[in-house]
């Protein structure tokens, strides 16, 4: 196991280095500058602005002193949000992602989970096809239709909920959001779980098992749950990064502090220093819990060994 | 308020331009008005703030938060009328040397007297090009003696036009007469800071734990995309007259988000309204819609060094053939006006002229524009094609999609709608990469020249690419006059030039409409620069 993990993070390493630099360089391209603004600035101004950045300088040496900043640890100021750095900015964003992104993923797992197996053993009943139907709406409507909809519900009209806003967390302001965020994912884990479930079930070693006389549920969980776990493992892994970094329209619609709406404003105000950041994070918590699931995977599936 | 009564008159004199009335700032709650127990006002403020430090600022949603933390030398009263700030008075024998004499009992957050020294520090800190500030331009418009050289590196910020003749006596000096400099300091840029704390924590002297400021309020709790909270600063010289004891600015970006939270209770005050909703909140909620004039107007710009509009036939027909009561009256209805001139009308002391075409009806200006395309050399066998730029947004499509049918129907043109995000679309503006596009300008202080002085040539605003040596000279003649009815004169000139060269098709003037709830008093209706000041405003009980 130690020479697995060993192996990625030696692989991590040229991973980010190449994340890194092609989208330090893709920033750069990208058309309009963090300063441009509607009044087009005089010369002088630019130019003492450019200064102050390091805009100034030929971009391979920008890129050298970014890199040797980042190995530090420091990601810079942010070029935009002139009175922090982008490691204080990420900071206090990513725990309200992770804090709402968690809570969804664990209601999304769990309740998804849950709702799978129910339709599985109750295969082609009214109780699977009520429970899909509903879990395909979960797919098919977009979290930016969805959230208004709560909004309208549950803040506009009963008032049970605020509207938006995020007052350190409170639980009253972290019901919608979590609906709003984890509803495609409760629907995709319980399609996923229902369909691995039912493939499980008629599988050979079920059969064996039940015409030795076990009882029913003794094999929905003692044998049929683990390898039906498998497909779900492996989505865990996007599912989690997706909720964190695909926070944006929730987000925005909450008005909530998190990381995918400083992503979204730096990329706007070509914040190159504070994208380059956000990026940096995503990229690292993409590979850190990639390498989480295919543990877990080694864990779960006895065909998987390091 | 204690006024000398000499100085007072050489203030009044000085500032006649203004009608200025030195009324009481501070909240000035009507009789029988009731107040309510909890005296907390949310504010919805557009964006997150790019900064609180007055000097590295540019934007209307910092102006709204620092105009309650910061207190620059002028304020403006409710009608937007300039008012004492810092400065109790002020003189000036030619509208070149300003003498403003500051309060004595103005103190910083910490107790520190605020001085004159405070001004000259932060001054010279606005045009210091180690603090490159994106306004620093805003000092060299005043003329101040030396800013353009300290901006470029050329002279020491010393050297600045500013001086402390002593603790409360400060001291400005310009290189042209410029007679509506009072009203230009009640800018952002030109808010005082407070040298010691600056110097000590550098950029982060604006965090809640660092804060010192000379505004009626000090920030509490600063949540980057959340929230900004704001309470009384009990050192503030006006203190007794601050009702609220805490504002928060929320920095809600999506216009419908703020709606619904405004609607289920949660915002006191909007910053705009989404004008698809415009028609029902009328209806259903008329009493929190607030809506008046604002000092900006929308208009599309010619690229007038390429073909087709570096004909001016063609940038006339073009112009003539939008239909602005449509589009002010049934496309938008909130009461935006049409505009045929680039000074909004709502400006103090000027009313533009409407030009001759702005005269005709609409039939008759169509049947110009149809004979200058013609004198052009277009027709239906040869049309006319262009494309218009704008930044994407809702609300410039609707009126990109309306326009464009308007020309196709009067002129037969094939006009292609080209938009871009908001910095895309500056950088290609910039690089003069387009043949029409979309823009909008609102003054940033309330005289025709914040105006005016964006088509001149050394001024690359916007990337219009206009450029008339008789139309820079007029500018220069209007900076340098010393009467004011020459000003005047030379206003109108500046305005009819336009019409006559057409760099630009102006459109309609804009309104500002936000949902206010009615238990806010104080919410300055009048005020045509949106200055609002919290400290002026209070919560009403039920």
């Amino acid at each position: 196991m130690f020479k697995f993990i060993l192996k990625r993070v030696l692989e991590a390493i040229p991973t980010m280095l190449i994340l890194i630099t092609v989208s330090f360089f893709l920033m750069r391209f990208a058309p309009g500058s963090p300063f441009s603004s509607e009044r087009t600035l005089p010369p002088q101004v630019m130019e003492n602005i450019n200064a102050k950045y390091g805009l100034d300088k030929p971009v391979l040496e920008q890129y050298t002193t970014y890199l040797t900043n980042v190995i530090q640890g420091d990601l810079g100021p942010s070029f935009k949000y002139k009175d922090f750095t982008v490691n204080e900015l990420v900071s206090a964003a990513l725990p309200v992602s992770a804090k709402i992104g968690s809570v969804a993923f664990v209601f999304a797992v769990v309740f998804g989970v849950a709702v799978g197996t129910i339709a599985a053993l109750r295969q082609n009943t009214w109780l699977d096809y009520s429970v899909m139907s509903t879990a395909m709406l979960g797919i098919v409507m977009p979290s930016f239709v969805l959230a208004p909809v709560l909004i309208y519900i549950f803040s506009i009209n009963l008032g049970w909920f605020p509207a938006g806003g995020w007052l350190d967390g409170s639980i009253q302001y972290m019901v919608l959001p979590v609906l709003g965020m984890s509803m495609l994912y409760v629907a995709t884990f319980a399609r996923i779980t229902r369909g691995s479930m039912i493939e499980v079930l008629n599988s050979n070693f079920i059969r064996t098992a039940r015409s030795k006389g076990l009882s029913y549920s003794y094999i929905v969980l003692r044998h049929a749950l683990k390898p039906a776990m498998l497909p779900v493992v492996s989505y865990m892994g996007p599912a989690f990064v997706g909720i964190i970094t695909g926070s944006v329209v929730i987000e925005t619609i909450f008005g909530l502090p998190g990381i995918g709406k400083l992503f979204v404003n730096a990329a706007f105000n070509r914040d190159y220093s504070l994208v380059m950041g956000v990026t940096i994070l995503i990229g690292f918590l993409f590979i850190v819990f990639n390498a989480i699931v295919d543990i877990l995977l080694a864990y779960v599936d006895p065909k998987i060994r390091y | 308020m204690h006024f000398n009564k000499n100085l007072l008159t050489a203030a009044l004199l000085a500032s006649s331009f203004l009608g200025a009335s030195f009324s009481a700032s501070a909240a000035v709650v009507p009789e029988g008005v009731k107040l309510a127990a909890k005296q907390e006002l949310i504010r919805g403020n557009g964006t997150e703030v790019a900064s609180l430090d007055p000097q590295k600022t540019e934007g209307v949603p910092e102006s709204h938060v620092i105009r309650d933390l910061l207190e620059g030398l002028v304020n403006q009263d409710a009608n937007g009328n300039t008012i004492p700030g810092v400065a109790e008075s002020w003189e000036t024998p030619d509208n070149k040397t300003f003498t403003f004499n500051l309060r004595k009992n103005a103190k910083w957050s910490n107790g520190d007297p605020v001085t004159a020294h405070d001004f000259v520090y932060s001054f010279q800190r606005a045009v210091d090009p180690a603090t490159a500030s994106p306004y620093s331009w805003y000092l060299e418009m005043t003329t101040m003696v030396n800013a353009e050289d300290i901006i470029a590196g050329k002279k020491d910020k010393s050297t600045l036009g500013v001086k402390a003749v002593d603790d409360y006596t400060f001291e400005v000096k310009l290189d042209s007469a410029v007679p509506y400099f009072v009203m230009m300091m009640g800018h952002t840029t030109v808010k005082p800071v407070h040298k010691a704390t600056v110097e000590k924590y550098g950029d982060k002297w604006t965090k809640a734990e660092n804060f010192v400021g000379n505004g009626a309020f000090v920030v509490n709790n600063w949540v980057v995309n959340e929230r900004i909270e704001l309470v009384q600063n009990k050192q503030y010289w006006d203190n007794a007259n601050t009702v609220l004891t805490k504002v928060t600015f929320l920095p809600i970006e999506n216009q419908v988000a703020e709606m619904n939270r405004f609607l289920s209770g949660e915002l006191d005050m909007t910053y705009e309204v989404p004008n698809e909703h415009f028609k029902r909140l009328k209806k259903e909620h008329s009493d929190s819609l607030a809506i008046k004039g604002n000092l900006c107007t929308y208009y599309y710009n010619f690229n007038t060094h390429k073909p087709p509009f570096n004909d001016l036939r063609v940038r006339k027909a073009v112009s003539y053939a939008i239909d602005r009561d449509v589009v002010a009256k049934i496309l938008l209805g909130q009461g935006q006006k049409p505009a045929y001139f680039l000074t909004p009308e709502i400006i103090s002391d000027f009313t533009p002229e409407t030009p001759a075409y702005g005269k005709l009806s609409q039939k008759e200006r169509n049947a110009k524009a149809k004979a200058l395309l013609a004198e052009a050399g277009y027709n239906d066998a040869n049309p006319l094609k262009f494309s218009l730029l704008y930044n994407t947004s809702e609300n410039h499509k609707k009126l990109a999609v309306a326009i464009g049918s308007m020309w196709k129907k009067t002129l037969n043109v094939d006009v292609t709608l080209e938009n871009q995000e908001w910095k895309t679309y500056l950088e290609t503006k910039k690089l003069g990469n387009f043949e029409a596009a979309r823009a909008g300008w609102c003054g940033d202080y309330n005289e025709p020249s914040t105006f005016t002085s964006l088509m001149e040539g050394s001024n690359t605003t916007g990337g219009i690419h206009y450029k008339s040596a008789a139309y820079d000279s007029l500018i220069k003649q209007a900076i340098e006059t010393t009467s004011a009815a020459e000003r005047e004169k030379l206003y109108y000139a500046q305005e009819a030039l336009l019409t006559e060269d057409m760099p630009i098709a102006p459109i309609y003037q804009y309104v500002t409409t936000r949902l206010v709830n009615p238990h806010v008093g104080g919410y300055a209706v009048n005020n045509a620069e949106d200055k609002l000041y919290s400290k002026d405003m209070y919560i009403i009980a039920k």
